[in-house]
C-alpha cells in the first residue's frame, strides 16, 4: 500500500512502490485531466504539482512521492489566474496538453523571487503543443501574470 | 419494420423531449429541410432541437481535434436561428447516415470541409426555424407576421409590446410545415458570424473536465497493449506467453494480426507483460531500407517511365525552345503526426452490440470496420466520440478500432487498446516522402511557358480510400499539383498560368504505410512548387513577388493574397531584424493562403531563427475570425516545424525514431511572431483547418535563399544540412 496525498486528500493505494504517478493519478483515483503523452519527461502533458514544483508524473514513481503534497489540474482552483487567463485568451484547441502546460505556468507563477513573463516563458520549451497554441500560451502566461498582480492589490 | 438501432437510439434519447426540431436531408441533387416527422423516416444529416425549457440543442457530427468545429457549427445556426447563445448547448452526435458530409459523402471530418459544406445547409436549418417560429407567434396573436421579428431566442410583436419565447413557441411551430427556402439574414444582421465567440469547449478542456478517448472508463476495463513488429511486414517467430501471464494484473494474452495483445487491470501491468513476452522476430519484408536506400530509390525512380497525369500543349518543345531553362530534383521526407494524444480505442462488443468509444475523424469508417470485426451489423454498432488530442489526418485511419473489438470480441470484455508514443510513432500512416523533378522554361519577357513535373511517391490511397486510386496515379499525392478531373470540384492545382504544362507521376513501391498529414501532399508539394518558382524569379532576373504577380495574371484570388501580404510585410522594403525573407502563396481546399517569413542564419552552427511569418488568408466568408486565426497559428507553426526539425528515421526495414526525444517537433523558443491578416471576401467559403501549413515551409526556404544565396531542395533544414550546403559554395 502506498499513502498518497493528493489535492487535499488521502488515499491508500495497493499498488507497487516503483509505479509511475501517471497511472495510479489516472487508474486508480481516477484525476483523468493529466494526460498521458510520450512517457519519458519529454513533452509535459503529464505535469503535475509536487510540493509546489513542477513535476513530470510519467517519470517520477509513487513511491518517490509518498507524503509529498501533489496537486493536480483537478486541484487547481477553477478561478486560479492561469485557468482564467487561459480563457481570456482562448488558447486551447484539442487542450489535450493544456492541463500540463497550466500547471507548468502555475508553478513558475508562484516561484520566489517572482519570474517576469519573459523568464517564464523562457522555461517552457521542454513541453511540447501539437496544435501550435504557442503564441496564446505566451499571451496566456503575460495575462496570468496581470491578473495576479491585480489579485495581490486587491488583497 | 426494421429501422437502425443506432438512430433509434439517438432519436429516442434525444427527441425524447417535445419541441421544435429541424434536420437537413442532403442528397446527390442537393439539400432539404425536414421536421422531427420526417427525421424519424428520411436521413436527414444535421439538425437541432428547441424544447419548452427554452434551450436549444444543436448537434454536431464531426469530430472536435481542437479545429474549433463544435463553435463553429452552432454559431451558424445559432445565428440564422437568432438564438440567445447562453441557451446553446452544443452535443457531439454519434456515428450514423444522419451526419454525412455533403462534400465527401460520408460522415468523416478531413480536407477542411466541415464549415465548406455545412454552411449553407445550416444557415438555411436555422432560418427555417426562425421563420417558423415567427409563424408561431404571428397565429398565436392573430397579427401579420412581417409585424414580428426574432430577436435572441424570442419573437417580438412590437405594436402591441408583446413577446414569446422560443421556448413557449416550440411546440406549435413544430406542427407547422418546414419552409423550402426561408430568407437568410444579410451580412450586416449578423449577430455571432464574424464575431470572435469564444469556444465551446475550452471551459472543460481548461479546468480537466474534458474527456478524450484515452479518459474514457468502463466498468472491468482491461487494458491492452500490442507487440507490434519492429519492422514492415515481420512474423512473430516465438514469444512467451506464460511469462507474459505470470505478470502481476496481466489477464489474458491474444494473438490478433497486428501483433501479440497483452490484457491487464492496468496499463502499468498490461506494459510490464508486453516486455515479458520477449517476442523473437523476423526480418521482414524489406530488412535493408533506412533513409539512404528510400531517398535512393525514390531519386533512381524518376528516371523510369512515367504515367501522365497531366499533358497540356508540348512542355518538352516548349522548355527545349525557352530563352531560359531550370532543372532541380527535390525531395521530401516521411514525416509522423505525433497527436499529444496517441491512438487508443475503447470497445465493448457482446453478442448482440458493439460499443466504440473511438477518438477518431472517421466515424464511418470506424463503424465499417468495427461491424466488420465485430461481426455484427452495422446498426448494432454504436460509435461514441470523445475529445480527440489533436488529429492531423491521422485519426482519419480507424486502424485502432478495429484492433480494440477484435480483442474486446475475444476477450469478450470491454477493453482500451492502448498505444504508447513510441507505438504511436513507429506505426503511424505518415505524411508521405516524394522525390520531383522539374524543367520549366521562361521566354525573354520571364514568362512562364513550359513546365515539366516528375513525381515518385509512394501510395497514400491504398491505406486509407483506395478509390483515390486509378490507373496507377494516387490522388492524393497530386493535391496542390494537379486536380483529378472527377474530384471534389475545388481547386487543387498548380496556380501558375503555363502554357505548356506536362506532369508525370509513378508509385514508390517502398512498403511505409502513408496517410493525410495537415493538408495532405499540399503541404510538401507547395514546398517544391513555391521553392522552384523563387528560382525562377532569380534565373529571370526577378522580384519573387513579381515574377509570382506576372504568371498569376488572372488568378485574382492568389494575386489579392500576395499583394495584401506583401504589403503587411513591408516587402521591397529593409527587414528590422532579419537576414533574409521569403514569399510563398498557395491554394487548397477553396481557399488562398499567402505567406512571408523573415529569418536570419547562423552561419557558425547552421541553425535558422524563424524571426516573423505573416499571412494574408482569402477563405470568402469569416465564421469565426478568432479561431480562423488560430488554425492559421497552428498551420504555420506544424509546417516550420517540417520546414526546420520533421523527419522520420527507419533503420533495419522499419521505423527507428520513436519519441519525442529523437523525433524533434517546433518548441516555444522557435516559434516565431506570427500575423494573420484576413482578407474580406464575398468568394465561396473555403476551408481553414489545414490552409495555414503549404506556404510556411517555402517561405522559409526562399528566405534562406535571400539570406545566404544558397537554394536547398530539401526539407528539414536542420544545422547539418544547412553547414553542408553552405560548405558546398
Amino acid at each position: 500500500m502506498v499513502a498518497l496525498h493528493v489535492n487535499g486528500k488521502v488515499f491508500q493505494v495497493d499498488v507497487s512502490r516503483d509505479t509511475p504517478l501517471l497511472w495510479v493519478l489516472r487508474d486508480h483515483l481516477n484525476l483523468k485531466g493529466t494526460k498521458y503523452s510520450c512517457g519519458i519527461g519529454e513533452c509535459g502533458s503529464c505535469t503535475v504539482h509536487v510540493d509546489g514544483k513542477a513535476v513530470r508524473s510519467c517519470t517520477i514513481s509513487v513511491g518517490e512521492v509518498q507524503r509529498k503534497k501533489i496537486t493536480t489540474i483537478e486541484g487547481l482552483p477553477e478561478n486560479h489566474p492561469v485557468k482564467k487567463a487561459w480563457i481570456k485568451e482562448q488558447v486551447v484547441q484539442c487542450g489535450y496538453c493544456q492541463p500540463g502546460v497550466i500547471m507548468q505556468v502555475a508553478a513558475l507563477l508562484s516561484q520566489r523571487p517572482a519570474l517576469d513573463a519573459d523568464q517564464i516563458i523562457t522555461k517552457m520549451d521542454d513541453v511540447i503543443c501539437r496544435c501550435g497554441t504557442y503564441p496564446r500560451i505566451k499571451r496566456g502566461i503575460k495575462t496570468a501574470i496581470q491578473m495576479t498582480k491585480k489579485e495581490v492589490k486587491k488583497s | 419494420m426494421k429501422t437502425s438501432m443506432t438512430r433509434r437510439a439517438f432519436l429516442k434519447g434525444s427527441l425524447a423531449a417535445a419541441g421544435l426540431t429541424i434536420g437537413v436531408s442532403v442528397t446527390p441533387f442537393g439539400h432539404r429541410l425536414l421536421d422531427a416527422s420526417e427525421i424519424d423516416s428520411f436521413s436527414p444529416n444535421v439538425w437541432f432541437k428547441i424544447t419548452p425549457d427554452n434551450k436549444i440543442a444543436i448537434f454536431v457530427g464531426n469530430s472536435e481535434m481542437g479545429q474549433g468545429i463544435l463553435t463553429a457549427l452552432s454559431m451558424i445556426v445559432a445565428e440564422e436561428l437568432e438564438a440567445d447563445w447562453s441557451r446553446v448547448q452544443v452535443k457531439q452526435a454519434p456515428a450514423a447516415d444522419l451526419f454525412k458530409n455533403p462534400i465527401i459523402g460520408v460522415q468523416v471530418t478531413v480536407a477542411s470541409a466541415s464549415v465548406r459544406g455545412f454552411y449553407e445547409p445550416l444557415r438555411k436549418a436555422g432560418a427555417a426555424g426562425r421563420a417558423m417560429l415567427i409563424k408561431a407567434a404571428a397565429e398565436t396573436w392573430k397579427v401579420p407576421e412581417d409585424e414580428c421579428k426574432a430577436f435572441m431566442s424570442t419573437v417580438k410583436h412590437a405594436k402591441s409590446g408583446r413577446t414569446l419565447t422560443y421556448g413557449q413557441l416550440c411546440l406549435k411551430a413544430a406542427k407547422l410545415e418546414v419552409p423550402k427556402d426561408p430568407p437568410l439574414k444579410k451580412e450586416g444582421e449578423f449577430r455571432y458570424m464574424g464575431k470572435p465567440m469564444p469556444r465551446v469547449d475550452a471551459p472543460d478542456k481548461v479546468s480537466g473536465k474534458a474527456v478524450y478517448g484515452l479518459d474514457v472508463t468502463l466498468k472491468d476495463l482491461h487494458y491492452a497493449v500490442i507487440a507490434r513488429p519492429p519492422a514492415y511486414g515481420a512474423k512473430p517467430l516465438s514469444f512467451d506467453q506464460k511469462a507474459a501471464e505470470q505478470v502481476s494484473g496481466v489477464l489474458k494474452v491474444v494473438q490478433i494480426p497486428e501483433g501479440i495483445a497483452v490484457c491487464a487491470k492496468s496499463v502499468d501491468a498490461a506494459l510490464k507483460g508486453r516486455d515479458a513476452l520477449k517476442v523473437n522476430w523476423d526480418k521482414g519484408v524489406l530488412p535493408d531500407m533506412n533513409n539512404d536506400y528510400i531517398e535512393k530509390s525514390m531519386l533512381e525512380d524518376l528516371n523510369k517511365p512515367l504515367l501522365s497525369v497531366v499533358n497540356t500543349g508540348d512542355a518538352k518543345k516548349a522548355i527545349g525552345e525557352a530563352a531560359k531553362k531550370v532543372e532541380a530534383n527535390y525531395f521530401v521526407p516521411f514525416v509522423a503526426h505525433t497527436t499529444m494524444e496517441p491512438m487508443n480505442c475503447t470497445a465493448y462488443v457482446t453478442d448482440d452490440r458493439c460499443d466504440v468509444w473511438a477518438p477518431t475523424q472517421a466515424q464511418f469508417g470506424a463503424q465499417m470496420l468495427a461491424s466488420k470485426a465485430s461481426g455484427l451489423p452495422k446498426e448494432k454498432v454504436h460509435v461514441n466520440t470523445p475529445f480527440m488530442g489533436c488529429g492531423l489526418g491521422r485519426r482519419a485511419k480507424p486502424d485502432f478500432v478495429v484492433e480494440a473489438v477484435t480483442i474486446s470480441k475475444a476477450v469478450g470484455k470491454p477493453v482500451k487498446v492502448f498505444w504508447t508514443r513510441e507505438e504511436d510513432i513507429k506505426y503511424d500512416y505518415f505524411r508521405a516522402a516524394g522525390s520531383h523533378r522539374i524543367e520549366a522554361g521562361l521566354d525573354s519577357q520571364g514568362r512562364l511557358i513550359g513546365w515539366s513535373h516528375k513525381l515518385v511517391s509512394p501510395s497514400i490511397a491504398k491505406w486509407v480510400n483506395p478509390m483515390q486510386l486509378k490507373d496507377g496515379i494516387d490522388w492524393f499525392c497530386m493535391w496542390g499539383i494537379a486536380d483529378r478531373p472527377e474530384s471534389y470540384g475545388w481547386n487543387n492545382r498548380i496556380q501558375y498560368e503555363i502554357p505548356n504544362l506536362s506532369i508525370e507521376f509513378l508509385l514508390s513501391p517502398l512498403p511505409i504505410p502513408c496517410g493525410p498529414w495537415r493538408s495532405v501532399q499540399n503541404g510538401p508539394n507547395a514546398f517544391v512548387i513555391e521553392s522552384f518558382i523563387d528560382e525562377l524569379a532569380h534565373a529571370a532576373g526577378k522580384d519573387p513577388l513579381e515574377f509570382r504577380l506576372q504568371n498569376l495574371k488572372n488568378n485574382m484570388r492568389a494575386r489579392r493574397v500576395l499583394e495584401v501580404v506583401a504589403e503587411k510585410a513591408s516587402w521591397g522594403k529593409a527587414i528590422p531584424k532579419a537576414e533574409g525573407r521569403g514569399i510563398a502563396q498557395h491554394a487548397c481546399f477553396g481557399s488562398y493562403v499567402a505567406q512571408v517569413a523573415e529569418i536570419s542564419v547562423n552561419k557558425k552552427d547552421g541553425t535558422i531563427k524563424v524571426h516573423r511569418v505573416v499571412a494574408a488568408v482569402d477563405c470568402g466568408p469569416v465564421v469565426n475570425p478568432d479561431i480562423l486565426i488560430a488554425q492559421i497559428e497552428g498551420g504555420v507553426i506544424n509546417s516550420l516545424s517540417t520546414a526546420l526539425k520533421e523527419e522520420v528515421k527507419f533503420a533495419n526495414g522499419g521505423v527507428k525514431s520513436a519519441n519525442f526525444d529523437d523525433y524533434n517537433v517546433m518548441r516555444m523558443s522557435e516559434v516565431p511572431e506570427i500575423e494573420v491578416h484576413i482578407v474580406k471576401s464575398s468568394e465561396k467559403i473555403g476551408g481553414i483547418g489545414e490552409v495555414g501549413v503549404p506556404p510556411a515551409a517555402p517561405a522559409v526556404a526562399n528566405a534562406f535563399f535571400n539570406a545566404t544565396g544558397v537554394r536547398i531542395r530539401r526539407i528539414p533544414l536542420t544545422s547539418k544540412t544547412v553547414m553542408d550546403a553552405l560548405k558546398k559554395v
